[in-house]
């Protein structure tokens, strides 16, 4: 029936909850980050960085720097007059893009906080530190822009050599793309005879927040010019440093070795990357670049920042006619690397699981002097999962039913699969029904809402929200010819090799590059299954562009529906490919043999010869079929057909205490939809963790910068993470609809959490507050917008977070040191 | 990220300790548990020429009873304190605060004393401290003085400790059967006090017979609730009324990321009225 049913008999490792291999490295921090790795003659780096959010560099005085103890050089962007490469866009968004230059180190004129100016190089990190406070910059403030609304005016421009803060306008129309009606007809209908929800809703910025800083080392001796990064994408900054640095790409080679955590954040090629790099070839030797926390929060890319107008147009029973997205999305100071392609992959996702007649999707992308915004979890669909999330809950308070209830009525039904959106997605499967009949038991749906009634009739000071998420989103990112048509500048495919070792030992290469996500335990899980091998003789290769010579890296819950199926393809060949030599090896006929648990017998005969024996024979090559070379590793690209969709119902209920605001999470209960499990443990693990991020941007974490574009929330003293401390148990649970584009089954797991859990959160707080007149709080929901909502209604809640610490080391010093920031009129 | 270098020295007793402290003289900076100074130094906040470790100076730790005082030396770690039992049976309300500081791995290393002479007002220790009616113990130059907690604490990270001075021991008058709660309102577990309330009372016949109540981060110092105090005294411990409402009146309390001051304001009524009302229960 479908191509899931035709995979091989699922055997003991797929579905196997492992311990995860490669955790014991991980945990205890015995394995190679970039920081560990230590070259003959190295030199260290400092970063001397803006201060300022827009401001004219007019002097750089680096003398004093220089004549430091144990400085080897001191550089500015005038050293460097041929450049040092670019930090490129690789999805422009439209044609006429504005697109502003992207240098690792600024000469002239910076345009956020954060940016570099100069870079020293000294013996030791301590020394590099010490002589760039030496380095002595001047600066002309230039007006600055920092609110996506206001860059919308165009009066203080972030570029004004651009004429313009406007740097793309997209837009997605089912009526003129064929896949839907007119919005625009379906509203001014409902506004005769149905119902319109008009809301605007603010995705706050945030920041990724990685375990790991970020880390560069390059080693320029050598025929190859070798780097090593924390980052997500080696493959992709190879790629983009031969491109824009004139290097060969043949002697570039990159790898990402152990990396600590990414969430989009490390999606990205850095200015410090190139500065790295650009030093270390200067200079002949090799280099070392590893950024202080104060310098991440400030400098690494940033995540979300858009402001969401939604309208919704449903009759007056509850069935949606039509949405109407508007978004304007801050880009910061330059376009990133997916830049604009961040909230526009939310075009397909706004229509969330529902069978709306008529959809647009309108995305203005913005500049300002801010740090420039990319990936982070989910990107472009939890923006999008929140808005169609919050405003059908407000859209079954209007029409007075239960928000599960106005969700079934809209939902796409499961006999309806597969079922193209009005967005122009084929979504493969799904079982709404079923996800959410399976959450509603475990949460004790019926039970939390009767409490809910009593609390309200008792007028307790702590009442009680539910809050729903039925979620879906694309990921496995994604078909190339797809990612063609929108002017992506790679494809989405991906690679992977096996090569099988004399000794019985099997090594995996793949394409994708893990960053805790743990790869090495699935993959071996996958191919012990495949080809018969012991699970601890799998080894799994990755992050080195020399023997993971091709891919595209891991982002976008591609890693295990894109690569996973590469290494299921692999496999495959390397059973055909050792096929012949087995067959050579018993005196049967090919067409007699078949293979089983690792083994090729000769049917209907207790004759057979193992795999890794093959392997060894193939080493030795003394006796195998003349027509056929020796060796049966093998290797494969798998080009996805689709994206991949997993759902899934999240079910939160929320206390707000009404006397102070704070709101406490009772429960959270989500069924996820990810279709085949290889291993449960990491499925929860990714569940557990992708929902407190999701949990985190509802009611904790807020990028913050002041009136000066001075970033306030720049330690973790302000920029308030949550800890296990902070967080409830869940209960997680999945039903199964397995995929149909892949041979395994599966959907990406890594961004779920995330995505769904937002809108669940601010769901139940406003569940809780409705009745006091309630129906909107900003996030993050603290307990100050909570309380103000209480006090004023639905606008209350609205409130700009106040752009102001408290001290708590040093009277005079904000709670983050100065990132790098140094020179002669840097106070303020 | 890399401190600015400094000399190191970590006295093995409190003369040798002023001796050292008089000798770097502008220049020093003392450390206790760290985990306010190696942050300042990390950041390149300050960066002293001399760092003056108090970590190997045994006769400024330790939980004693001196008639009836508990004395606690001021190197005495969060975590010591807040699991005392001398502590929890004779100032419930100080273990109850010193349990609340930040997350286990800091209670290890701060200390009590490094907590108080730091004199952040968010930190969770000057408010008991202030309540209880504490007395500190600073040695000097010309030998030791006591202060009471009330003329203590001077301004923001500003105490009766100068220049010179050290402070070695915490003397509090035994609490003995006195309820407590140290009502500590944040949004992660780990962060500083956006606004705390510690309050201890003595139930006599079911009536309150004696309150002390002061406030965390109302101000550039831990306040006491003087009005507060006076109000609950001799009320039912079942029924507080409005005792507690008029807490914030005259504060000045902060308005930043967690909150307004009026917010705060609102706040230190609801959650005064809660401590004081967990104390009686307790």
């Amino acid at each position: 029936m479908t191509a899931v049913d035709e995979r091989p008999e699922a055997t003991t490792e797929i579905g196997n909850a492992r311990l995860r291999k490669e955790d014991q490295r991980l945990i205890t921090g015995r394995t190679k980050w970039t920081d560990n790795i230590t070259l003959p003659g190295m030199v260290h780096l400092a970063m001397v960085r803006s201060p300022f959010a827009h401001a004219r560099v007019t002097s750089i005085d680096t003398s004093a720097a220089k004549d430091a103890t144990n400085v080897v050089g001191v550089w500015t962007a005038a050293d460097f007059p041929e450049g040092m490469g670019v930090c490129a866009n690789a999805w422009p968004i439209t044609p006429d893009q504005v697109t502003p230059d992207h240098l690792p180190m600024v000469g002239d004129r910076v345009a956020c906080a954060g940016e570099i100016v100069a870079v020293v190089a000294a013996r030791t990190a301590a020394e590099a530190r010490d002589a760039a406070e030496l380095v002595d910059v001047d600066y002309e403030e230039l007006p600055a822009v920092l609110d996506a609304m206001e860059a919308m005016k165009d009066e203080i421009l972030a570029h004004p050599d651009k004429g313009t803060n406007k740097s793309a306008f997209w837009k997605l129309d089912s009526a003129e793309a064929g896949t839907g009606g007119d919005v625009d007809e379906a509203i001014a209908k409902a506004r005769e005879d149905g119902i319109v929800i008009e809301r605007e809703y603010r995705q706050q910025r945030l920041v990724p927040a990685f375990m790991e800083p970020r880390s560069t080392v390059v080693d320029p001796t050598g025929e190859q010019v070798t780097m090593w990064s924390a980052t997500q994408i080696p493959h992709i900054l190879r790629f983009l440093i031969a491109a824009t640095t004139g290097m060969p790409e043949n002697k570039v080679r990159v790898i990402a070795p152990d990396v600590g955590g990414g969430f989009g954040g490390k999606l990205q090629t850095t200015p410090e990357e190139f500065v790295t790099l650009a030093v270390a070839r200067r200079l002949g030797r090799p280099a070392k670049y590893t950024e202080t926390r104060s310098e991440s929060l400030v400098s690494a890319h940033h995540g979300r920042d858009q402001y969401q107008k939604l309208t919704l147009s449903a009759t007056k029973d509850g069935t949606v006619t039509g949405l109407k997205v508007e978004l304007v999305a801050n880009l910061g100071a330059y376009v990133a690397v997916v830049g604009g392609g961040v909230p526009v992959l939310g075009a397909w996702m706004f229509n969330a699981i529902y069978k709306f007649p008529a959809y647009q999707f309108n995305c203005q992308t913005v500049l300002t002097n801010t740090t420039w915004v990319d990936a982070y979890r989910g990107a472009g669909r939890p923006e999008a999962t929140f808005g169609i999330e919050r405003i059908m809950d407000e859209l079954a308070a209007e029409v007075g039913v239960d928000p599960l209830a106005i969700r079934e009525q809209n939902w796409i039904k499961h006999e309806e699969f597969p079922f193209t959106s009005v967005a122009g997605m084929t979504y493969d499967s799904g079982n709404y029904e079923a996800a959410t009949a399976r959450a509603t038991e475990l949460f004790d749906y019926e039970a939390l809402r009767a409490e809910q009634q009593q609390r309200r009739d008792s007028g307790d000071p702590v009442q009680l929200g539910i809050g729903v998420s039925t979620f879906t989103e694309m990921c496995g990112l994604a078909p190339s010819r797809v990612l063609g048509q929108l002017s992506y500048g790679a494809g989405g495919w991906e690679h992977a090799a096996i090569r099988m070792l004399p000794t019985g030992k099997v090594e995996v290469i793949t394409g994708v590059s893990p960053h805790g996500q743990g790869h090495e335990t699935a993959w071996s899980q996958i191919v012990a299954d495949r080809l018969g091998v012991p699970f601890e003789d799998v080894e799994v290769l990755h992050g080195d562009t020399a023997i993971a010579y091709k891919g595209l890296d891991t982002y976008g819950s591609r890693s295990l529906v894109v690569g996973g199926e590469a290494v299921v393809k692999a496999a495959d060949k390397v059973i055909e490919k050792a096929k012949p030599f087995a067959a050579h090896l018993l005196e049967a006929n090919v067409d007699d043999l078949e293979f089983t648990g690792g083994r090729y017998t000769v049917k209907g005969t207790d004759k057979g010869v193992g795999i890794t024996e093959v392997a060894l024979a193939t080493f030795a090559s003394h006796n195998y079929p003349e027509d056929l070379e020796p060796g049966i590793d093998a290797d494969a690209t798998y080009d996805p057909v689709n994206f991949s969709f997993p759902h899934g119902t999240h079910l939160c209920a929320m206390e707000v205490d009404t006397e102070t605001g704070q709101s406490r999470m009772r429960s959270y209960v989500c069924v996820d939809d990810i279709g085949n499990v290889i291993n449960p443990l990491i499925v929860e693990g990714q569940v557990h963790g992708g929902l407190v991020q999701g949990i985190a941007q509802a009611l904790w974490e807020e990028a913050v910068f002041d009136d000066n574009g001075t970033l306030v929330t720049g330690s973790f003293v302000d920029y308030t993470l949550p800890t296990a401390a902070d967080t409830i148990s869940f209960v997680t649970d999945n039903t199964t609809s397995p995929s149909t584009t892949n041979t395994l089954g599966t959907k990406g797991v890594g961004e779920a959490g995330t995505i769904a859990s937002t809108p669940a959160v601010v769901n139940a707080i406003v569940d809780a507050l409705r009745p006091l007149g309630v129906n909107d709080v900003r996030m993050p929901c603290t307990p100050e917008r909570v309380w103000l909502a209480i006090q004023g209604g639905s606008g209350g809640g609205d409130a700009a977070t106040t752009a102001q610490t408290q001290p708590h080391f040093d009277e005079d010093a904000p709670n983050n040191a100065d990132p790098g920031t140094t020179g002669e009129g840097n106070d303020r | 990220m890399i401190p600015a270098a400094f000399d190191y020295v970590a006295p093995t007793s409190v003369a040798d300790a002023l001796a050292a402290i008089a000798e770097a003289g502008d220049e020093g900076k003392v450390l206790a548990g760290g985990q306010s100074l190696l942050p300042v130094l990390r950041m390149r906040l300050n960066a002293p020429e001399k760092v003056i470790d108090l970590g190997r100076i045994e006769e400024l730790r330790g939980i004693s009873e001196d008639g009836d005082h508990l004395v606690i030396g001021a190197m005495t770690t969060h975590d010591e304190v807040a699991n005392s039992s001398l502590v929890k049976e004779h100032a419930a309300l100080l273990a109850a605060a010193e349990a609340s500081v930040a997350d286990p791995q800091i209670r290890h290393r701060g200390t009590i004393g490094g907590a108080i002479v730091h004199a952040d007002p968010a930190g969770d220790i000057g408010a008991p401290i202030l309540a209880l009616d504490a007395e500190l113990v600073i040695a000097g130059p010309d030998g030791e003085r006591t202060v009471a907690a009330a003329d203590f604490f001077v301004d923001l990270f500003e105490t009766a400790v100068s220049e010179g001075e050290l402070l070695t021991a915490i003397r509090i008058r035994k609490h003995t059967g006195w309820g407590a709660r140290y009502e500590k309102f944040v949004r992660v577990a780990h962060q500083w006090s956006i606004l705390a309330v510690a309050a201890t009372v003595k139930v006599d016949g079911g009536s309150i017979s004696e309150a002390k109540v002061a406030l965390t981060n109302m101000g550039s110092t831990p306040l006491r609730a003087a009005a507060v105090e006076a109000a609950l005294v001799g009320r039912s411990a079942s029924d507080l009324g409005d005792a507690c409402s008029a807490v914030a009146d005259g504060t000045n309390p902060p308005s930043d990321l967690n909150g307004s001051a009026d917010y705060r304001r609102h706040l230190a009524g609801v959650l005064t009225r809660r401590a004081v009302a967990a104390a009686v229960g307790g």
